[in-house]
């Protein structure tokens, strides 16, 4: 590791000597534990029963919107960006792709709209992380898809006119994976009961 | 991430994709080379040429028409699309698009020199140099004597520096060493500029890396076919061959020992591609001479790069297709002028 010190740029440095740090102390912490007989209070299942339920639902909710809406950011700049490069010389493309962008930002939609879901709920539930997780990182997939063929779709349409159509409907079953998350996420949230 | 070039492309070269894609998609087309090839006079041409993506660009040309004023046109025409993708670049796009323009450097410098040698004024050659290869240093670089000269007083500040560490001698620049100087410094800058590409990865390095070289090994042939009317010594030519090629050091070997055509049509042999490019060359009866059969095998390549997204290898396929271009209404404006238009269908077409 050392020796490439030497043909590394300044990014490279700094990500392996943080990742290199952080393990070997995680590896220090736990041969110490494990040296000294103190295993015992690396405990799992205090951690669990004693955390408030409140904050998995609140990180739930969270993890909802925040990575749908990383998703939805990420497939608007892939999209935006091929839209005005291609909108230069093929200024007809311009109002057609927007139809793209909308597909990103429904992918935002469906997390904020998720959020208010699981967050006017009144019983309060381990179950909200879940569906918070699910309809968050399904968003994110779908919106980076989304994006990427966005912005084929954006160059393609540039070149000629009659390929936008037919790459729009692979944009379409591409957002539909979005829809899925949410779809999973409720029936989650459906079922919430707390304890006995 | 398997998917990494697809995810942060964009960030900083989604919007140059874009206009490359643009500027890639107005290259004359064979229907346009067909209307081109039928025209009377230079005049019918400039008509012609209004109606594709050049416009009006020779508006302005108040005096008679000439090719070279036509060539002249084109040249800065492609600058200027290239400055402005240049000027909107950052790292590591940045430094990809520099190494393209080294090759037109390398290219301005040794006319300079030749030029010097034959006693003509700076003046006169400043404006012969391609846009694309212009540095600052230029004007100066007829004062040297020897390359040693040259390096230390000129160009240990231009970009063209790291090319200069093999083909550094005390002999005066005539002719011939300006000719062996142009050939170490572009093997130096070749395989340079693929340690650049590998290193890049991904669709860059399966795009660029096979283009370059081929580049690689069309200039060891050509190499050889023109070193056999010079006194140029086996050791001296297997100095100017890349070895970045497809060619193994073996082959090179045996090109550098080769005497005649039919040696090199050998050492083609090895290779299916090179084969087809040698096959009907040795007939006087086919319409391409070895060079133009090298030239629409780089075209060939350089189509292929336009098929993958999120890569550099766009920007370097335009910039040569572009220049194909030029060569090929270059070629159909002097059949024209000359009045010879038997051959004016030796065009090589694009798309």
């Amino acid at each position: 590791l050392f020796l490439h010190f030497g043909t590394m740029n300044g990014h490279a440095i700094l990500y392996t000597g943080v990742t290199v740090a952080f393990w070997s102390t995680l590896l220090i912490v736990g041969i110490c534990y494990t040296i000294f007989d103190l295993g015992f209070r690396f405990d799992v299942a205090w951690f669990l029963t004693e955390t408030s339920p409140f904050m998995w639902a609140n990180l739930g909710i969270g993890l909802a919107i925040s990575l749908s809406v990383v998703g939805a950011a990420w497939g608007i700049y892939i999209t935006g960006s091929s839209i005005i490069g291609g909108g230069v010389k093929a200024p007809r493309i311009k109002t057609k792709n927007l139809v793209s962008i909308i597909f990103c930002e429904a992918v935002a939609i469906y997390g904020i709209i998720m959020a208010i879901v699981i967050s006017n709920m009144a019983e309060v539930s381990y179950s909200m992380f879940g569906a918070g997780l699910t309809v968050g990182f399904s968003n994110l997939f779908c919106g980076i898809c989304v994006g990427i063929v966005g912005s084929g779709a954006a160059l393609a349409d540039a070149q000629n006119a009659s390929l936008f159509v037919k790459i729009l409907i692979v944009e379409i079953f591409g957002s539909a994976i979005g829809l899925f998350g949410v779809i999973v996420a409720i029936l989650q949230t459906s079922k919430v009961k707390m304890g006995d | 991430m398997s998917g990494c070039a697809e995810l942060s492309f964009n960030v900083d070269n989604g919007y140059l994709e874009g206009l490359v894609r643009g500027f890639k998609a107005v290259i004359l087309k064979r229907v346009d080379y067909i209307n081109l090839a039928q025209c009377e006079t230079l005049e019918d041409l400039k008509l012609h040429l209004q109606s594709t993506d050049y416009g009006n660009f020779l508006a302005n040309e108040n005096e008679d028409l000439t090719v070279s004023r036509i060539d002249d046109k084109m040249k800065e025409k492609l600058f200027t699309e290239f400055r402005c993708l240049r000027s909107h670049s950052v790292q590591p796009l940045s430094t990809f698009l520099d190494y393209i323009t080294y090759s037109y450097m390398i290219d301005n410098v040794i006319l300079l020199i030749t030029g010097a040698v034959h006693q003509q004024p700076v003046s006169e050659l400043l404006p012969r140099c391609h846009p694309l290869g212009n540095f600052e240093q230029m004007g100066a670089v007829s004062i040297a004597q020897n390359s040693t000269e040259l390096y230390n007083a000129i160009m240990v500040d231009t970009p063209l520096a790291q090319f200069f560490q093999d083909s550094l001698s005390e002999m005066n620049l005539d002719e011939m060493n300006a000719e062996i100087l142009r050939n170490k410094l572009y093997k130096s800058y070749l395989e340079s500029f693929h340690k650049f590409c590998k290193e890049n990865g991904g669709t860059t390095k399966e795009i660029v890396c096979p283009i370059l070289e081929f580049e690689a090994d069309r200039r060891a042939f050509i190499i050889t076919v023109n070193s056999f009317e010079t006194d140029l010594s086996q050791d001296e030519r297997s100095q100017l061959y890349p070895t970045c090629g497809k060619l193994n050091p073996e082959e090179l070997r045996m090109l550098a020992s080769a005497e005649d055509h039919e040696h090199v049509k050998a050492v083609a042999d090895h290779h299916s591609d090179y084969k087809l490019i040698f096959e009907g060359s040795g007939d006087s009866s086919s319409d391409r001479t070895l060079e133009g059969r090298f030239f629409e095998y780089e075209v060939k390549l350089n189509t292929l790069a336009f098929l993958n997204q999120f890569h550099f290898g766009l920007f370097y396929a335009y910039i040569k297709l572009k220049e194909q271009e030029i060569r090929n209404i270059v070629w159909i404006a002097e059949c024209i002028a000359q009045r010879q238009r038997s051959k004016i269908d030796n065009y090589i077409p694009i798309f």
